[in-house]
């Protein structure tokens, strides 16, 4: 024991330094997100407004820029042909710098992606179906209740009110349940390291590599223990086809992927965070609605979701990558390595459910949006 | 591990990035006046808050006119109540200081909607819950979550009605006179400093109506 910790103290150290980054990260814009996202809704301490320098207050110019000029556009759209080209660019710049900003999921997907161990073209995927959704759902929105049934501004924001509590709802749901099978990974991870480290003092390599595949063994059978209980998540089989490459935190392969329940887990996350519709997008609709030219509305939605769906994508990315460095690092250090993977997979899972929390308390405790 | 660091760095960068604030969706340009009562002391503040464009359009989507395409101020008087009853919540983005010193207001009165050339304007009047006789006398306007950008009016922003001749009224926008400007500094310290007491952040960029009444 003494010598094991001597050799790796310092990568331990590293390591859990690495841990405790990420999850604080995650946890703390995690968190500055979801109360951001609901301005009306939640306490203002946490809320600090925008630094206008450096890259925030560059990100927040810019998105104010681009959504100022897209009424303009909008109304010229209306005479000249050649500015719905221009609506389109501004919608996709704006759609880029936007989903910098709060809002659009990229905590609970960059989240969702740590705690279930998932690839980065699985986040991509899940960043552009989510994208797409958000924007198809804020086009239904405005396209039935305004344009079919000229509802008021009330009754739309009212729409959007239950919608918004039904993602949340799902987002706090969905980090529950990662919660629930991440924790009881990381705490049997736990016992498994306790347990022999007691009884072999100088741990071997091959030693410590027998114990990573001890606990596979242990956490395949959790998993089905788990599914065994009737939760309906497939989460479980894909866990298992993970834990088959053991302790290498590749992920599942894309055709494990495409296999039964790959995407079916992947759908509620894309629902949760899709579901609600970004003001932005519902207040063009209207404005574009009210010029007449509905359709540009809709196409600049799109192409918005578009450009939210490259930079959502892209921040998945760079937390899985993260993540997967984290493994390969843990992967040299058997034991305490994967005990620090889980640990990553609880801290995230917390950070789902405290966002979906976070949203529905802000919610609950007032109204949103001055007027409407 | 200078990779592993650079890794984190760049890590952290995207998600401090990913922390820009909402930007505006509602954009607000004020006219607001100081209001007197006959003794000399100012009984509150009368806003004229007129709001662009598209959320104009937003807010009056459905509603019912006898002429397409304008509202009169009947028409509009259920909205005009939400808008107050929802304002509320947030004080009115609205903050009352006698000679320094925190002054309570009271829920608005006189609140009415006026619909010109396509855009809502909200008149409401903030009384001050005890009318103040003090040198000096500031409004702060301002959304601290920055979903609503409020700006002076260009023309007469500010006036005084039935103050004192010697009184003195000015508009200060964000970075004039006391205010101060932006928070300066890295984005994520800014962020950090300002998780504990930041209850008065908002009023750093905010825009300051001044009395002085020496």
């Amino acid at each position: 024991m003494p010598v094991n910790t001597l050799a790796g103290g310092r990568k331990a150290t590293h390591l859990f330094l690495l841990v405790a980054l990420i999850a604080s990260a995650l946890v703390v814009f995690g968190l500055a997100d979801a109360f951001a996202q609901n301005p009306f809704g939640a306490p203002r301490a946490p809320a600090a407004p925008p630094p206008p320098d450096g890259i925030a207050g560059w990100i927040m110019q810019k998105q104010a820029e681009f959504y100022r000029m897209l009424n303009g556009t909008i109304r010229s759209a209306k005479t000249d042909g050649s500015a719905v080209w221009l609506l389109m660019g501004i919608s996709f710049a704006y759609g880029i710098f936007h989903a910098a900003g709060p809002g659009h999921g990229k905590a609970v997907i960059s989240s969702y992606l740590v705690a279930n161990e998932e690839t980065w073209k699985r986040g991509v995927t899940l960043s552009f179906l989510s994208a797409m959704l958000q924007a198809l759902v804020a086009v239904v929105l405005v396209g039935i209740a305004a344009a079919l049934l000229g509802a008021t501004a009330t009754t739309m924001k009212r729409a959007v009110d239950w919608i918004e509590i039904v993602s949340y709802a799902l987002i706090a749901a969905i980090g529950a349940r990662l919660l629930w099978v991440k924790g009881k990974g990381f705490l049997r991870e736990w016992a498994a390291l306790r347990a022999p480290k007691s009884v072999g003092a100088a741990a071997t390599q091959a030693h410590d590599h027998h114990h990573g595949h001890r606990h596979h063994h242990d956490h395949h059978g959790h998993d089905h223990a788990h599914h065994d209980h009737g939760h309906g998540h497939d989460h479980a089989h894909d866990h298992h086809g993970h834990d088959d490459h053991s302790g290498h935190s590749h992920g599942p392969t894309p055709d494990q992927l495409a296999g039964p329940g790959g995407w079916k887990r992947g759908l509620a996350a894309i629902v949760a965070v899709g579901l609600r519709p970004c003001s932005g997008a519902v207040l063009v609709l209207v404005f574009a609605l009210a010029q007449g030219i509905f359709w540009a509305g809709i196409a600049a939605t799109f192409v918005m979701g578009l450009g939210t769906a490259i930079t959502v994508a892209a921040i998945a990315t760079l937390t899985v990558s993260a993540t997967a460095f984290a493994a390969r690092l843990a992967a040299t250090r058997t034991g305490y390595g994967a005990l620090a993977l889980r640990g990553i997979e609880v801290a995230a899972s917390v950070v789902v459910l405290l966002f979906g929390v976070a949203l529905l308390a802000g919610y609950m405790a007032s109204e949103r949006l001055i007027g409407v | 591990m200078i990779r592993l660091l650079s890794f984190v760095a760049a890590a952290l960068a995207l998600f401090a990035a990913g922390q820009a604030q909402a930007h505006p969706h509602v954009w607000v340009t004020i006219k607001s006046e100081v209001v007197y009562g006959t003794d000399g002391a100012a009984t509150g503040v009368r806003h004229a808050w007129t709001f662009d464009d598209m959320f104009s359009t937003f807010a009056t989507q459905g509603l019912a006119s006898k002429e397409k395409g304008k509202f009169t101020r009947e028409e509009l008087a259920p909205l005009a109540e939400v808008n107050v009853s929802s304002l509320k919540d947030f004080d009115y983005f609205t903050v009352a200081r006698a000679n320094g010193k925190k002054a309570d207001l009271n829920a608005p009165v006189d609140y009415y909607l006026e619909f010109t050339d396509g855009l809502l304007t909200l008149h409401f009047t903030l009384p001050l819950a005890a009318p103040a006789k003090a040198q000096s006398l500031d409004f702060e306007v301002a959304d601290p979550t920055y979903f609503v950008d409020f700006s002076f009016a260009e023309k007469e922003p500010v006036r005084l009605t039935g103050a004192p001749a010697a009184c003195k009224i000015a508009a200060l926008r964000p970075g004039e006179g006391g205010t101060q400007a932006k928070p300066q500094g890295q984005p994520g310290e800014a962020f950090f400093n300002n998780l504990g007491a930041s209850s008065n952040y908002g009023s750093r960029f905010a825009n300051k109506i001044t009395v002085r009444c020496p």
